[in-house]
């Protein structure tokens, strides 16, 4: 951690609030089976595989996971440049399916509307939940999450610093003070 | 994550760090063709242009298919139908096709350097899809992608480029990109087409084939380039073949997992074998699959943070 962040989750809480989004997916969802989890680059990448290992102990099944990336489907490629963009790998057919999107921090929305869209060109799932480690607030379209690990009201010039041991760290959630390089 | 290149024109300009983000970016949009909706509105509402003005068939439809794939509209413009054959100068030409709010050009002409001229003064990006014996990036870039997705590597690797490399922008493009990712370049051919000037560009030349291709990860067979060479280089094709021709006598020289490339179109029985094109050991078909990945990625990458309408930033 950084001399102007404060720390919002710690490894312990992280596990804690994964642990209890996973239960809530377990209760909401019936049928393991028409689950499948899908990870937004990169950060809902980490998160989706930790849910996954953590709901096939609850189910005692495997679950379906995939992964994508939202790059192509931004509304601001004209006004910035290029993001880099990695595989959308779904190896499943979404068609009938619950698709639980995952993502680390639900901000405006606009990554989550990007996800949408891309989802549409993919199939037809039943339904898409939305599970987020943290929701900061600020949401400039209609979109909610229904699993959130920690609600963290926070300014818009600050910024959420979410790490996972997966990039060589410590799992970590931190909220760096505005105005900060 | 380094790209802010508003124009694709070479590959010589490009650092190995811009080379890779092509690449990598590449791959996201080849797994975006295996998908049933293979298309994306990346490129939604922007025009793109193919200003073919030396003849194409093969890079044009994979820069229109990769155009459309990104929802852009296209506008293909070739020279036999065009303003050009009635004595309006490219400029002219160039400045029309921006009139009409075209955000990308993508240019072929028989003169090098010709995508750099209309760089200088359109506002709109401009991408080379060959200029004369000069560059043709995009080959470059998907032969570099189709190596790396084949060998997981490029660093280290004995890519041998055989055939008619002096009238080749496809053997300069991949010189380029190949030894700026580290691949050991050796050329081959006859000794009119493979001149000794070369080796400045980093690689070993050599008119031993077998030489050639013994140690080779890589064999990229160029077509004799008729239409480009002003007088007789070599005796007869039938002598091209049986010195330089990939046949099933020199496979069996080769590495067992050395791969075969081509840009096509090939002339069977000419410089490749007609069995080994449809060998395992071919990678042609692959090659064209990962062009329309790669054009895509590059129509991308140069699309941007320019700003609505190809207005100048």
């Amino acid at each position: 951690m950084k001399s102007n962040e404060i720390l919002i989750l710690n490894q312990a809480a992280m596990e804690r609030a994964l642990t209890r989004i996973a239960h809530e997916i377990a209760e909401r969802n019936e049928h393991p089976a028409e689950v499948a989890l899908v990870g937004i680059h990169r950060g809902g990448v980490f998160l989706a595989q930790r849910l996954a290992a953590l709901l096939s102990t609850i189910w005692s099944c495997p679950v379906l996971l995939g992964q994508m990336d939202i790059g192509m489907h931004r509304d601001d490629l004209d006004r910035r440049t290029p993001p880099s963009l990695r595989p959308t790998v779904i190896p499943f057919d979404v068609t009938g399916k619950t698709l639980i999107l995952v993502d680390d921090v639900l901000f405006s929305g606009r990554t989550v509307r990007a996800a949408l869209d891309a989802l549409h060109d993919i199939g037809r799932p039943k339904r898409i939940q939305l599970a987020v480690l943290i929701d900061r607030g600020h949401r400039e379209l209609p979109i909610k999450a229904d699993f959130v690990g920690k609600n963290v009201p926070s300014a818009l010039d600050e910024r959420i610093r979410v790490r996972f041991r997966e990039q060589g760290g410590e799992d970590e959630v931190a909220l760096e003070k505005g105005g900060a390089a | 994550m380094s790209w802010t290149r508003k124009h694709l024109l070479d590959i010589q300009s490009l650092t190995p760090d811009e080379i890779v983000t092509v690449l990598d970016t590449a791959r996201a949009f080849k797994a975006v063709g295996e998908r049933a909706i293979k298309k994306v509105p990346a490129l939604r509402g922007k025009t793109v242009v193919n200003l073919f003005v030396e003849p194409s068939t093969r890079t044009r439809i994979s820069f229109e298919l990769a155009a459309q794939r990104l929802t852009a509209d296209v506008i293909n413009f070739s020279a036999e139908a065009s303003s050009l054959k009635k004595g309006e100068t490219l400029r002219d030409t160039a400045r029309n096709l921006e009139a009409l709010n075209a955000d990308i050009i993508v240019m072929r002409h028989s003169a090098s350097g010709a995508p750099h001229f209309l760089a200088r003064f359109l506002h709109a990006s401009v991408v080379n899809a060959g200029d004369g014996a000069h560059e043709h990036p995009t080959q470059a870039l998907l032969d570099t992608f189709t190596i790396r997705e084949k060998k997981g590597r490029i660093e280290g690797l004995n890519v041998t480029i055989l055939g008619d490399i002096l009238y080749s922008r496809v053997a300069r493009s991949n010189i380029w990109a190949l030894t700026k990712l580290g691949a050991k370049v050796t050329l081959c051919g006859p000794a009119t087409l493979v001149p000794r000037v070369f080796e400045q560009m980093g690689c070993r030349v050599t008119y031993d084939v077998t030489e050639a291709i013994r140690d080779a990860d890589i064999i990229n067979l160029l077509r004799i380039q008729h239409e480009r060479q002003r007088k007789a280089m070599f005796p007869s094709i039938n002598e091209y073949t049986s010195l330089f021709g990939l046949t099933k006598a020199r496979l069996a020289l080769t590495k067992p997992d050395a791969l075969i490339m081509h840009p096509g179109p090939i002339n069977r029985g000419v410089e490749i074998d007609s069995e080994i094109a449809d060998s395992p050991r071919s990678v042609i078909l692959d090659q064209v699959t990962n062009g329309l990945a790669v054009r895509m990625a590059v129509l991308f990458l140069i699309n941007g943070g320019k700003g609505p309408q190809g207005v100048a930033q």
